[in-house]
Order: C-alpha cells, then structure tokens, then sequence
C-alpha cells in the first residue's frame, strides 16, 4: 500500500470518528431532529427554538459540519443549515449488507452443528 | 447511531459442540467458508483462502484476540480495499479491522450465541460505497444465483 492510501486511510478514519463522535451527543443528535425536517434553519431559529446559546448553536454546527452531516445555503443575507443525511444513510446500508451476510453465515452454522 | 452489528441465534445443541465449532479451525472453516490449515491460537495470525462463490482469490487474515472456553472467541480481521479481483491485494499490513466477537451461553433447549461485529468506523467510506454497489456478493451475485436456480428448474 502506497503512503498516498495510507494517509486516505487515515484522513477517512478520522471523518468516520467525526462522525460518530456528532452524534453520540443529545444536544446534537435534538439539533439534528431539528434539521432534518423540512427547510433549512438559520442560527436565530436554533436558538431560539432550542434552550442554547447562540454560541452552543454555532459550535455544535461547526462538528456536524465537519462530520458532513450538515450543509449550510445562503440565503440572502443568512446562512440555512440544512441536515445531509447521506453519511448516515449510507452507513446504515453496509451495515444491513454485512448483516446478511452474518445471517448466512449464521444459518450454516446452525445447519452445521445440528445435524 | 450504532456502528456495530450484533446477532442472535439459538442453536439446539449444548455449549460444548458450538465451542468446538467456532474454535476448531477446520469446522469454522466448514461454515465460514474459509480454508484453514493450523489451529486458532490466542495472538496469533490465522490466514486462509476464502471458499464462498466468488471470493475464491480472496486471503481471509485474523488475529485470534480471545479464547475463554465455552464462554467468548474473538478474533479482529483486515478488510482489503477491494475484493474485485482485479483491484485485490492480499498485502493487509495497515488495512483496516473489525472485531468480531462469539459469546455463548447455555439455555434450557441448547446454546444462546450472540455475535458481534464492531469498528465499521475504521472503513473508509469509499470502501464500504464500492463494496455496496461493486460486484461484491450484492445484487449482482443475487441475479446470477437466481438464473441458476430457475435454470435448474426448468
């Protein structure tokens, strides 16, 4: 393996901890609700639609964010942050794919060791 | 959000026989479909060519992590970039890893074994998306089984 894979390695391991780690926090995770439904949310929105500061708000963007779980659109004068539910999706997915295949896996198993 | 898998089944025989057939290389191998040649041992590196349809050139590499009889085996394994045979390399060194673990427990009608398999966060995404959509066991590899088994039956 080249070094060139072995820092891609790295730098993706480093987004997939990011990732996890946006949404293993309640704050986040509520934020998240939030953003998910319908349009995008300004920063005023949040705040006052959450029990947070200002600054809670802009700081939890900023992980989901660099996560890529949130994308922000400007409109007009103001920023709408939007959630992007790619990355989750897309985790949830290989994981149902490698589930089947523990499943199979599993039934030969049981075949296996009852017959 | 959950990045591990975890599955349940009930196997009607006592603890001892599913023991023996997750810690004995070659019954693993039977129902794995890997071929492995030297037993499990604790530390060390268990290394076979895989024998499901399709993955044949693939190299199945893992450290044996736990062997507490009867109770938990462990092992966590390397995950290549690729298993498309022309992107393959069975050169794992620094090639991610996911534990799997085998926990058993007796019960009244024979073994509770609980599998788990955790550290998906360590694939990159491009990985898991090729393996997703590539040529990979997925639906392509459905469609094939099932023109074989309607071949068969007509």
């Amino acid at each position: 393996m080249s070094q060139k894979e072995r820092d891609l390695i790295t730098s993706k391991r480093q987004a997939h901890a990011l990732a996890f780690a946006a949404l293993g926090d309640e704050t986040r995770l509520a934020l998240v609700t939030r953003l998910s439904s319908g349009k995008g949310r300004s920063i005023t929105e949040l705040t006052r639609e959450t029990q947070l500061t200002r600054q809670a708000v802009t700081k939890h963007l900023g992980v989901l964010g660099r996560a890529g779980m949130v994308q922000s659109i400007r409109a007009g004068r103001e920023h709408r942050f939007q959630f992007d539910p790619r990355p989750t999706k897309e985790l949830h997915e290989y994981l149902a794919f490698v589930s089947r295949h523990w499943d199979e896996a599993l039934a030969r198993l049981k075949e296996l060791v009852e017959k | 959000m959950e990045n591990k898998i975890q599955k349940q089944v009930e196997l009607r025989v006592p603890v001892a026989r599913v023991w023996r057939a997750l810690t004995d290389s070659g019954e693993f191998g039977q129902w794995f479909r890997v071929k492995l040649d030297k037993p499990f041992a604790v530390g060390r590196t268990a290394r076979g060519h895989i024998l499901h349809p399709g993955y044949e050139h693939v190299v199945f590499e893992a450290v044996i992590e736990s062997m507490e009889p009867e109770k938990l085996f462990a092992f966590r394994w390397a995950h290549p970039r690729s298993h498309k045979k022309e992107e393959y390399s069975s050169d794992y060194r620094g090639m991610p890893t996911t534990l799997v673990e085998f926990q058993l427990k007796a019960t009244a009608n024979g073994t509770l074994l609980t599998v788990t398999e955790s550290g998906f966060e360590n694939i990159p995404e491009e990985w898991r998306m090729e393996r997703l959509r590539g040529n990979e066991g997925g639906w392509e590899q459905q469609m094939k089984n099932i023109e074989a088994y309607v071949a068969k039956r007509t």
